[in-house]
């Protein structure tokens, strides 16, 4: 990334974040807040009252036509003949070797009508990767990207933060599933999704409103956050980060997501290989960790079991709610049982860390 | 907050506070903000000795682990306990109750090679420009 001589992206809320004492950094080639005020006091917010994130750097596609149902079951694991209107599901994009694409939300608004949603990072590779496998479909595929900015209100206090500027009755609308009406006057799609274990909203709307709306939402008290907190709080959901926790080298039973595989919808990329993983095991599971010892593993660290590295720590940190040091990491799966100890070198000394169950942290309902 | 004039500073943004020969070593302003919250401190055991430029221990953020760097060349005679049970100390009071390390030093005058508060601010003002 920083060899890249490519000026950086900015989000439609660049200058607001500014404003606001953001301190921007490079992700993925594009400048981004990763704080504002603290990363634990941001993470506090979302998990106490609410937060505000600019997830702008998202990507958008869209999959219209009478076989465009077709191309998104070919192309992915879970049902998506499962969906119906105004339904939201979380997927993977896969390779016919298993491996993922990219990890996606689709949105269905009729069977020949879906929105999806991809990793910043992602969206050129998955728009010609969905492109390619609609070769002999008929069906439309549009990278609608630059149409929209994105803002995640997350936290306890969602809905009650973002009801006065929305003609959307957000009490009707159900964990994953959307609504089409207006924030702020302005046309937006909103969701009761996100990336950080809490309740909340992400809304999509052109980018000339994102900075109104983001405004508006500081006014009201909604704290503004930036990527680390975004990192703290998933990493405590165990939601998987593509390019730490999965990539085209992982699939989703590896990947512990074996409740998005979807054997019996018929014929997809990938299919065979994780049957056979679901009939046999794969042979490493990513897997929830605490360290014993003092220290954070944090992604690439390796785990070793005396010379030899069995395994390789994928995300890392400290966790702001437990305050303790957690993480994800492959591990064989002879090894990956709860309360199994493995050793993982930080800074060339082995330091012990246990496999625990996860999610690390989930809300009271 | 400003760069107390009574420090000296390394380009690895440790400041050395020296007093007669006990050199009190931590980290500036300008580096805890850079690291964000701080969540863990790993410091080197009373009587490690320690060359100027070797590694004295680490600092873990939320964001990030980075290294430190001993200033200078001594004896390490104390560490700050406090720093085990709250690291956010670095964050809230880098300057005093923040310190890491107290470091009996073989020569004072080594302090000499390290940066002034003033040499300090523009050395800080230039890096951060890119």
């Amino acid at each position: 990334m920083s060899e890249s001589t490519e000026p950086l992206k900015k989000t439609p809320l660049h200058e607001v974040e500014k404003e606001l004492g953001g301190k921007m950094v490079d992700f993925g080639g594009w400048e981004l807040p990763v704080q504002f005020s603290g990363i634990l006091e941001e993470h506090e917010a979302v998990r106490t009252k609410v937060g505000v994130f600019d997830v702008s750097h998202m990507g958008e596609v869209t999959v219209k036509g009478p076989q465009a149902l077709e191309l998104l079951q070919r192309a992915t694991c879970n049902d998506v003949a499962k969906l119906d209107q105004g339904r939201i599901h979380y997927n993977g994009l896969l390779y016919p070797n298993g491996g993922f694409v990219d990890d996606i939300l689709i949105y269905q608004n009729t069977p020949e009508d879906f929105f999806v949603v991809v990793n910043a990072s992602n969206t050129d590779k998955d728009f010609e990767w969905l492109q390619q496998s609609a070769k002999d479909l008929d069906v439309d595929v549009k990278n609608v990207s630059a149409d929209y900015a994105q803002l995640a209100i997350q936290g306890p206090e969602a809905e009650r933060v973002l009801q006065p500027m929305t003609d959307v009755a957000l009490a009707d609308i159900k964990y994953y599933r959307f609504a089409n009406g207006t924030v702020d006057g302005a046309p937006a799609i909103v969701s009761r999704t996100g990336y950080t274990g809490e309740d909340g909203f992400e809304i999509y709307t052109a980018p000339e409103h994102a900075p109104r709306i983001l405004r508006k939402l500081v006014a009201a008290g909604v704290k503004p956050c930036g990527l680390g907190a975004r990192d703290t709080l998933r990493l405590e959901a165990k939601m998987a980060l593509y390019g730490n926790d999965i990539d085209q080298t992982t699939t989703p039973i590896e990947a512990d997501l074996g409740w998005i595989v979807k054997l019996d919808k018929g014929e997809f990329a990938g299919r065979d290989i994780l049957a056979h993983e679901k009939a046999e095991g794969p042979k490493r599971k990513l897997v929830g960790f605490e360290m014993v010892d003092r220290g954070i593993a944090r992604h690439g660290y390796p785990v070793v079991d005396g010379s030899e590295e069995i395994g390789v720590i994928t995300s890392g940190t400290h966790s702001p709610t437990l305050k303790k040091a957690i993480g994800l990491a492959y591990l064989p799966l002879d090894k990956s049982a709860q309360g199994t100890e493995f050793m993982v070198l930080i800074r060339g000394k082995e330091t012990r860390a246990r496999v625990v169950p996860t999610p690390f942290y989930k809300r009271a309902k | 907050m400003a760069t107390p004039e009574d420090n000296r500073y390394a380009k690895s943004h440790e400041y050395v506070h020296l007093e007669g020969n006990v050199a009190t070593i931590g980290i500036t302003d300008y580096a805890q903000k850079e690291l964000g919250d701080v969540v863990f401190v790993e410091l080197p055991q009373p009587g490690t000795v320690l060359d100027a430029g070797d590694e004295l221990g680490s600092i873990e953020s939320v964001k990030a682990v980075s290294e430190l760097f001993s200033p200078m060349t001594g004896e390490v005679v104390e560490i700050n306990e406090a720093l085990a049970d709250n690291p956010a100390l670095v964050n809230t009071d880098p300057w005093g109750d923040g310190w890491m390390i107290r470091m009996r030093v073989s020569d004072p005058t080594e302090v000499d090679e390290l940066m002034t508060a003033e040499e300090y601010d523009e050395y800080i003002e230039k890096e951060s420009a890119h």
